[in-house]
C-alpha cells in the first residue's frame, strides 16, 4: 500500500451534490480495492486559470489516498472515460497530510502568526 | 510580501520558520510569479537552487491544475 494525492476537476454545470456523490462513487471503488480515502476536501467551485474544454470553471476535489497501486490504476483509468471529470492529478506522496491543506487555510492568518513568533524570537 | 523586502539575502525556504512548498499554496506560489505568470528567476527571489527545483516542479503541477495560468493576459 502507498500514499497518494488525488485532486479532480469537475465540469461546472454539475450540482455540488453530485459532486459530492461522484467523489462517493471513486471512494467505493478504492475500498473495493482494499483501498482507502483518509481525508476528502471539497475545494469547491473555482474559476479555472484557463479555459478546459470550453470550461470557465469547476469543482475541486482532493482525496489523501492509501491504497495499492492497482487500486490507483484502476481509478484513474474510470476517471479518464468519466465526462463529468475535466482534469485529474494523482502523486504518490511520503505522508499524508493531516488536518485541512493550504488551500483551505487562510493566508492571512498564517503569515501572521509567523510574523508574532519572529518577533517573539528576536 | 514581507519576505521580499527583507535586507539581507537569504533562501525564503530555508531556515527553520520557511513554508513548505506545496503545489496546494497558490498564495504561497504566487509570490515567485510574474504578472505574466513566468516563474521569476532566482537571482531576483534569492531561492536557493535546491529550493528552486522543488518550487518549479510545485508551480508546474498547479498550472496543470490550472490552480495558475500558463500565460496570464
Amino acid at each position: 500500500m502507498s500514499f497518494y494525492e488525488t485532486t479532480f476537476i469537475a465540469r461546472q454545470d454539475l450540482t455540488p451534490n453530485s459532486v459530492e456523490e461522484l467523489a462517493d462513487k471513486y471512494t467505493a471503488l478504492l475500498s473495493e480495492l482494499n483501498g482507502k480515502v483518509t481525508k476528502r476536501e471539497n475545494w469547491g467551485l473555482r474559476v479555472l486559470a484557463y479555459k478546459i474544454n470550453k470550461n470557465r470553471k469547476g469543482y475541486y476535489m482532493f482525496m489523501n489516498i492509501d491504497a495499492p497501486a492497482d487500486a490507483i490504476k484502476e481509478m484513474e483509468r474510470q476517471m479518464r472515460f468519466d465526462e463529468n471529470i475535466l482534469r485529474t492529478l494523482t502523486l504518490k506522496v511520503d505522508t499524508l497530510e493531516e488536518g485541512p491543506s493550504a488551500m483551505l487555510v487562510p493566508k492571512g492568518r498564517r503569515s501572521q502568526r509567523q510574523f508574532e513568533d519572529n518577533g517573539s524570537e528576536e | 510580501m514581507e519576505k521580499t523586502y527583507r535586507s539581507y539575502k537569504s533562501c525564503p525556504f530555508s531556515g527553520k520558520d520557511a513554508p513548505k512548498i506545496d503545489y496546494k499554496d497558490i498564495k504561497l506560489l504566487q509570490r515567485f510569479i510574474s504578472e505574466r505568470g513566468k516563474m521569476l528567476p532566482s537571482r531576483i527571489t534569492f531561492v536557493c537552487a535546491k529550493k528552486q527545483r522543488e518550487l518549479a516542479k510545485a508551480i508546474k503541477r498547479a498550472r496543470f491544475l490550472a490552480l495558475l495560468p500558463y500565460v496570464a493576459d
